[in-house]
């Protein structure tokens, strides 16, 4: 790899822009894509392995190339600037994300409690209109409260976002679920929320509800067999 | 998350060869069966023997390590095989399983 090469993949991947990296295993040469000008049949397959994610070698005219997507990482949207808020961002960041906390209240959204970490004070639903959320998002709502959760879970929605988790016991959830159908959602919308939260591992203290809620996330994402892990009768409130 | 790493190696490298170290890449470019890291998983070393990120679960890191600094001295790239039916990887030990090719290149 020519320095150039890692310069601009280094520069790309800044920027928050998808790039493919495409290597000719005979004798090392690459180019990127889309800025460079690379045959047909390899913009496609670099087309393809950034749309999937996934890493792939293609052969053109008898020659093997790889072809090795750079995707922007996927990204963690918090609404709440709560305690297990400051356990999950860490962890998430470790796991790749690149997460932003939504809290209009300052008390909640300072610096001193969350360091480093891309604060919003916006209201939650124009926090999420600016954010514009996509199928590589991950939403979580943590605040407990109606008033920041039900705007955010509405943006969420509306959105691809490939996770949404909200914060609450059965019964908060029941009540949660009354509104956002006066709100015009109906039951297959709704069952896109992953609530209680969280894989249920009898996590009591934030970090471990932090945890399981993270471990949801990069189930889904990964497909995870994850259904029947909870009985209707489960005296199971994590988090409540 | 299948490809991009929380481990940043390219930043590493690149940091690396700013300090003057020469720097080799290897690269997972196809695994069949059991392999633990997926097509696109990265390791950076350098003739001083530093390395961060891995191709593996550890079992042949010590071997591509040797055959960077093969290709840090001549300058030309390696395509490595690695599999459960090959001698050589009994001899390095991959106890991971599986099967995997691992591109090599210096950066220069």
């Amino acid at each position: 790899m020519t320095p150039e090469i890692l310069d601009r993949l280094l520069a790309e991947r800044s920027a928050g822009r998808p790039v493919a990296l495409l290597t000719r295993l005979s004798d090392g040469h690459q180019c990127l894509w889309p800025d460079d000008a690379c045959p047909g049949a390899l913009a496609e397959a670099a087309a393809a392995a950034l749309r999937d994610d996934q890493a792939r070698t293609v052969t053109l005219d008898g020659e093997p190339w790889f072809v090795h997507p750079h995707n922007p990482p996927l990204r963690l949207v918090v609404v709440g600037a709560v305690h297990i808020a400051q356990a999950l961002v860490p962890m998430a960041a470790r796991v790749g994300f690149a997460v932003t906390v939504v809290d209009p209240r300052r008390a909640f959204a300072t610096e001193e409690r969350f360091e480093g970490v891309t604060l919003s004070t916006d209201w939650p639903d124009e926090a999420l209109d600016a954010l514009r959320p996509d199928a590589r998002t991950a939403i979580v709502t943590l605040s407990h409260d109606p008033k920041l959760d039900d705007p955010a879970l509405d943006r969420a929605l509306k959105s691809p976002a490939f996770y949404i988790g909200a914060l609450g016991s059965r019964r908060t959830h029941a009540k949660r679920v009354a509104r956002l159908k006066e709100m015009g959602f109906d039951d297959a919308a709704i069952a896109r929320i992953h609530a209680p939260i969280g894989l249920d591992i009898e996590a009591v203290t934030a970090p471990e509800i932090a945890l399981s809620i993270l471990a949801e996330i990069v189930a889904v994402r990964r497909g995870a067999a994850l259904a029947a892990r909870r009985q209707p009768s489960s005296p199971n409130t994590a988090a409540a | 998350m299948t490809t991009s790493d929380s481990e940043d190696v390219l930043g590493t490298a690149a940091q690396w060869r700013a300090a003057g170290e020469t720097v080799a890449l290897a690269t997972v470019v196809e695994t069949w069966g059991s392999s633990p890291r997926p097509a696109g998983s990265r390791m950076a070393v350098t003739a001083s023997g530093r390395m961060a990120g891995s191709v593996s679960g550890g079992c042949i890191e010590g071997a591509v390590a040797d055959a960077a600094k093969q290709t840090m001295a001549t300058g030309a790239p390696q395509l490595l095989d690695f599999g459960i039916s090959d001698e050589r990887a009994w001899e390095v030990g991959l106890a991971c399983g599986g099967k995997l090719k691992v591109f090599v290149e210096k950066l220069s």
